[in-house]
């Protein structure tokens, strides 16, 4: 069953990459997302399997994955259905391969348990979005690619001289070699902690740069910013959350060897540093896609910190796996629409989209509040635990600090995000053909609805799920 | 491990800072081929010859001496550049930065608690040595080309700590892990062909468009 989430999208690709026709091949997307989303919930629904594959053991963790990524794609499927239709005159062969080929990663990425693999399937995201963001074949999108490429591949080089660090000191301490999960945790113990330091640095620099953690999160708003908007959500909802996966994975192996203080250490500095820097540059952005990218570096940044508080921060961190995803998809699919619809992504330029595009408009302010946790809406629920987590484990500190940040964020994205929705459209630019479709709002809607309904009233399979994801994190006892 | 392996380690060394040193983009794509080629024969020499090294072996070789090289001239010859754009800290800056990385490197190196049976091979100090020199080309280099081969000089570094643990690796990593390389050249290619068309140039320091305001 799992081997078919990975192939149906490389079907997928091929059928698109033999497909002449350019106004055809959009609609494979919606045809392998439909396909991928009924199997992925089929699977999640199915009682876990008794025969359990070493390599591959489709855990909690990965399981709400697969359910954010499946549905982020399925929403950028139909969208691009349409939005493909606008840019008729550029050959969409590659975007459509690359976009199904980082969903069969993605969904691999979800399901590994050894560490290798896992790095394999991490880098081949990187690998099939790179010629995407090159989408608009302009000076701009050719030095985001080249940044995106070098920055990304360096750092998932060094991540995997993390896994090497980590098998090493599997040979320091004697032991067998191995790089599947559950064997490292139960060696984790006896491991050179040294060894197993340097492993775990190297693979939060290495993910760190996938995620965009600040200080590695240059190439992020260069990406973001020129990259298509469907490519944007897959980068912000799919590919930062799978980088998530990844420091998920060689954390559960950290948190087994007992001493628990560094790593913790560690990831709350990085996360506070992504905070602020997240904060400082949302203030003062005119550029509303870039803008989304450092809103991007402030969730991973708050994923790093709820890792390095622990307890009931867990809890939401998972929860924050789909809000983050979802919630991003909303963003960058009405940015891109308003990007369309005057042909720019400067709020001096850009503004009162309630006027020309009123759903698109509507979408993005909603997707706003979604993103910065008001409620009713999912991130509400998991920014409330990172609060709670914060205040009761005797990090006030950092609860403080948070406050503080979260609420600079909030302000700085509202003085980019308010004026483009409700300010007066300008005179002197000419309207686009741009006009709001359903195939162009309808997917950000499902999405933002999703959000909501979640917020409200989480069923309960989700709610185990996500408490069987987080009982993985916890401290082994 | 036999003492030819730790020569061919040395020559590895040699090579490392021989690209740091040259302003000729092609010595440095021959360069880094030959290393990739010498580093690929490593295996062979330490291990005992088996089916799955065998394999190993000739995926590297045909990946870092054939196929990547070929990827890398590819690029090359479809831009036309004579300008010289000498590296920040300049030529010799980089081959001093190099041998400094280098010295660090075995000073290090040595205080590392590595498994007893590895406390006397060069493989570790000659890893991180060339990791070092990977990143001082990715630094300085302006050059779209040469800050690749810097990544190829990097990713080789790892590979030489790799070596210490073939048996952990499964083969289809290994494989996997060479498939990515060579699709990362490959794209990475394609981009330096559109930055020369794009830029007239593949000096990646005239690429500033893209910056915060303010």
């Amino acid at each position: 069953m799992f081997t078919l989430l990975v192939l149906i999208p490389v079907a997928g690709a091929l059928i698109a990459w033999l497909i002449p026709s350019n106004v055809k091949r959009p609609w494979v997307m919606p045809v392998t997302a439909c396909l991928h989303l009924a199997l992925v919930v089929a699977i999640v629904a199915a009682p876990p399997l008794q025969s359990r594959n070493e390599w591959i053991d489709l855990d909690a963790i990965g399981k709400l994955f697969l359910l954010e990524v499946s549905a982020l794609f399925a929403a950028c499927a139909f969208y691009s259905v349409s939005y493909l239709h606008y840019r008729r005159e550029r050959n969409n062969r590659v975007l459509c391969m690359g976009m199904q080929v980082c969903l069969a990663a993605m969904s691999l990425a979800a399901g590994v348990h050894h560490m290798g693999l896992l790095w394999l399937a991490i880098e081949t995201t990187t690998l099939s979005m790179a010629p995407l963001v090159y989408f608009n074949r302009n000076a701009r999108s050719i030095e985001a690619t080249w940044k995106y490429m070098l920055i990304c591949s360096v750092g998932i080089a060094l991540a995997l001289l993390g896994i090497f660090f980590l098998a090493y000191s599997t040979v320091v301490a004697g032991l067998p070699p191995s790089l599947l999960l559950e064997p490292l945790q139960g060696y984790a113990p006896r491991l050179p902690a040294g060894w197993l330091d340097a492993a775990f640095v190297f693979l939060l620099v290495g993910y760190g740069t996938k995620m965009g953690l600040a200080p590695l999160h240059t190439w992020k708003p260069d990406a973001y910013g020129e990259a298509p908007g469907l490519v944007g959500a897959m980068l912000a909802g799919g590919l930062a959350n799978c980088g998530f996966i990844g420091l998920i994975r060689i954390y559960q192996i950290c948190l087994s060897s007992g001493d628990v203080h560094f790593y913790r250490a560690a990831l709350l500095g990085i996360g506070l540093l992504s905070l602020f820097t997240a904060a400082a540059f949302l203030v003062h952005q005119t550029d509303f896609k870039r803008m989304l990218a450092y809103s991007s570096v402030e969730h991973m940044g708050l994923f790093a910190v709820a890792l390095g508080l622990g307890g009931k921060a867990l809890y939401g961190a998972m929860l924050h796996l789909i809000g983050n995803g979802l919630a991003k998809g909303v963003l960058f699919l009405a940015a891109g629409n308003i990007h369309r619809a005057f042909a720019s992504k400067n709020r001096d330029s850009a503004r009162g989209t309630l006027r020309r595009a009123p759903w698109s408009g509507a979408l993005f302010l909603a997707g706003f509040l979604a993103m910065t946790g008001s409620p009713p809406f999912l991130i509400f629920s998991s920014e409330y635990s990172f609060f709670v987590a914060a205040f009761t484990q005797g990090y006030p500190l950092v609860g403080w600090l948070l406050a503080v940040l979260l609420m600079v964020a909030f302000l700085g994205m509202a003085m980019t995000v308010l004026p483009v929705v409700f300010g007066e459209p300008p005179r002197n630019r000419e309207r686009t053909k741009y006009r709001d479709t359903p195939l162009l709002v309808g997917p950000p809607l499902a999405l933002l609805t999703i959000l909501g309904v979640v917020g409200v009233w989480l069923p309960q399979p989700l709610y185990r799920l996500v408490n069987a994801a987080a009982a993985l994190l916890e401290v082994a006892r | 491990m036999s003492s030819f392996a730790d020569q061919l380690l040395v020559l590895v060394l040699l090579i490392n800072i021989l690209i740091l040193g040259t302003h000729r983009a092609r010595v440095a794509i021959r360069a880094i081929a030959v290393q990739g080629v010498v580093l690929g024969m490593m295996p062979l020499l330490i291990h005992p010859v088996q089916g799955h090294i065998l394999l190993i072996t000739l995926f590297v070789v045909l990946a870092k001496g054939v196929c990547i090289p070929w990827l890398l001239f590819g690029a090359l010859s479809k831009i036309e550049f004579s300008e010289d754009l000498p590296p920040f800290l300049g030529y010799a800056g980089n081959v001093i930065a190099g041998a400094v990385a280098t010295v660090m490197a075995f000073v290090f190196a040595a205080r590392l608690p590595l498994a007893p049976h590895h406390q006397e091979l060069l493989t570790v100090p000659a890893a991180l040595a060339t990791i070092l020199a990977g990143f001082i080309a990715l630094a300085s280099r302006r050059k779209a080309i040469n800050q690749v081969i810097g990544y190829l000089m990097l990713e080789n570094g790892i590979f030489i700590f790799g070596l210490l643990l073939t048996e952990a690796m499964p083969l289809m990593v290994e494989a996997g892990a060479l498939l990515d390389l060579i699709a990362g050249i490959f794209v990475m290619g394609i981009i330096i062909n559109q930055i020369g068309r794009e830029f007239s140039s593949i000096d990646t320091s005239r690429m500033t468009a893209l910056r915060e305001e303010e």
